[in-house]
């Protein structure tokens, strides 16, 4: 795992901590406070899956400039340590996942509102530069004696490598499941691993860190992504301004485009 | 006024302590509150969380081992203050307890992972490849536990009698009859208290061991890390494995409580 991974569990472990505080003050200050839907100011804490590390601080540059005032903080993680987090009330304003099924989980415990498909991505195969182990192809992966790294089934990224793993009758004895994709890729930068199974986006955001095998679309999983405002999100109305913007202004799927993700409609 | 009031406990002192307590209890009590009784012991019976428990259990003895084999030796070294630079190993034996663990990880990555300084000698020479391997999991322990052991028994060297050292000397006593009969018996508890120690802090490892060894059920999945993958997809199992491990190292110290005690107290 990450260094950074376990410091922003650690942060936000604090954060719950002094939750209820925080909470209470603004709870007291709410009633008073006139409607205003335009203005849109404070900071925005976006728990956002860690495929989106490298894209959504782009995003969220052009969404600060279009509303001056505001400032975006992001908690990047596996999405379901995200959920578990929100689940246990963290102070978060908008959850995005790197899948349907863990996004669920925040809605059917009624923590977050209707979400929004946004993107979509699918799986590649990474490998340290120069390719060590000269892996082709997934068949490669089986191979006696190629240490593989990928996902935990519990996370999105883990669900569609073991569905791409089915989907080509390729059975694979992994030496570590992750549970968060970023932690793979490391894995792979770090030449640790012989491959990892990786999002398109993760091998396109390591640049020439990494080698890389296509998987042919027929053969490959997806996964889609959505985004959604956390209930009792404490900058509710910049939360709903993010989530809308992310959603529905052209230049954010141009952006998403660039790094790698596809359109999810 | 009379002499005994005076010696009740002061009020600055017992405020702070109850709340040290606790601080420390509340979370314990709440796990077991949130426990999933009615399935607990199916989730803890399971075959994954049975390797999960062994793999811990005898890792972690492993690495006691290796650590008093070598640890107990460079405490006695340190204590005699007999090596050159003395006071600069110290400290230097003592960083992993300070460091993060995660910290830790990448240090014995950047010595013991195949593209490692020693690591890549032993892959490139013997094919030998530590990260991801059950041995990985005990180098990670050891590595993090075995200054517990080191710093308890310096302690406990030092501060106990030389007379009876140098009287089996002039005895006639050989070096190893002396460490033997007469050194290593004197620090027995302190041997103890710094095993127990040692232990349990290697049975809790997480961060150097999932970051250096890898998360893989069976080989590199001790109890701390399978409660964390767990985390991710079930709490209620999560909170099972955690009571398992908090019972397992509950029912060590007590069972080691007397010498635990006497040992602590005298280093």
């Amino acid at each position: 795992m990450s260094v950074s991974r376990v410091l922003l569990a650690w942060s936000l472990a604090t954060a719950i901590t002094v939750t209820p505080l925080v909470g209470a003050g603004a709870a007291g200050a709410a009633p008073g406070r006139p409607a205003a839907p335009q203005q849109v100011s404070g900071t925005v804490t976006v728990s956002a899956a860690s495929s989106l590390t490298d894209v959504f601080p782009v995003i969220a540059a052009a969404f600060m400039k279009k509303y001056p005032g505001t400032n975006v903080k992001f908690n990047f993680g596996g999405s379901p340590a995200l959920v578990e987090q929100i689940n246990a009330g963290a102070p978060v304003d908008v959850l995005a996942t790197a899948s349907e099924p863990t996004m669920w989980k925040a809605v059917n415990a009624g923590r977050v509102n209707a979400p929004f498909p946004f993107a979509k991505n699918s799986m590649a195969i990474a490998m340290p530069p120069g390719n060590p182990a000269g892996i082709t192809g997934l068949s490669d992966l089986s191979r006696p004696g190629v240490l593989v790294a990928v996902c935990a089934v519990a996370v999105p990224c883990g669900a569609a490598t073991r569905d791409v793993l089915k989907l080509n009758s390729v059975v694979v004895k992994p030496v570590t499941l992750e549970l968060d994709v970023r932690d793979v890729l490391g894995r792979v930068m770090a030449d640790e691993v012989d491959a990892g199974i990786v999002y398109v986006t993760d091998v396109k955001a390591a640049g020439g860190k990494v080698t890389s095998v296509t998987i042919p679309p027929a053969s490959n999983a997806t996964t889609t992504y959505p985004i959604a405002t956390v209930i009792g999100a404490p900058n509710a109305e910049a939360a709903r301004a993010f989530v809308m913007y992310v959603r529905f202004t052209t230049s954010v799927q141009g952006i998403l485009r660039a790094y790698g993700f596809a359109r999810p409609w | 006024m009379n002499g005994r009031r005076a010696a009740a406990p002061p009020w600055f002192l017992i405020g702070p302590g109850v709340i040290a307590v606790a601080f420390l209890v509340v979370p314990l009590i709440a796990l077991l509150l949130q426990a999933p009784w009615e399935s607990f012991a199916s989730i803890i019976s399971t075959p994954s969380a049975m390797d999960a428990l062994r793999l811990s259990l005898v890792t972690s003895l492993i690495a006691t081992a290796i650590a008093a084999v070598i640890g107990i030796p460079l405490a006695w070294l340190l204590a005699r203050e007999i090596l050159p630079g003395t006071r600069l190993i110290r400290a230097l034996v003592i960083v992993p307890l300070l460091l993060p663990p995660v910290v830790s990880g990448v240090a014995l990555l950047a010595a013991f992972g195949r593209r490692g300084s020693v690591g890549g000698f032993l892959f490139d020479t013997f094919g030998i490849q530590l990260p991801f391997t059950t041995t990985g999991v005990i180098l990670a322990e050891t590595f993090v536990a075995m200054p517990f052991l080191i710093i308890t028994l310096e302690g406990a060297f030092r501060s106990f009698d030389r007379r009876f050292e140098d009287a089996a000397v002039t005895l006639g006593a050989s070096p190893w009859t002396v460490f033997r009969r007469i050194t290593i018996p004197l620090v027995g508890p302190s041997i103890i208290a710094g095993a127990a120690l040692c232990w349990a802090r290697a049975l809790g490892e997480f961060g150097a061991t999932i970051t250096f060894a890898g998360n893989f059920p069976g080989v590199t999945q001790t109890m701390p890390l399978a409660v964390y993958t767990a985390l991710e997809s079930d709490r209620d199992i999560a909170i099972a494995l955690s009571i398992l491990l908090l019972a397992v190292s509950v029912a060590v110290l007590v069972a080691l409580r007397g010498n635990y005690m006497r040992g602590a107290a005298r280093s």
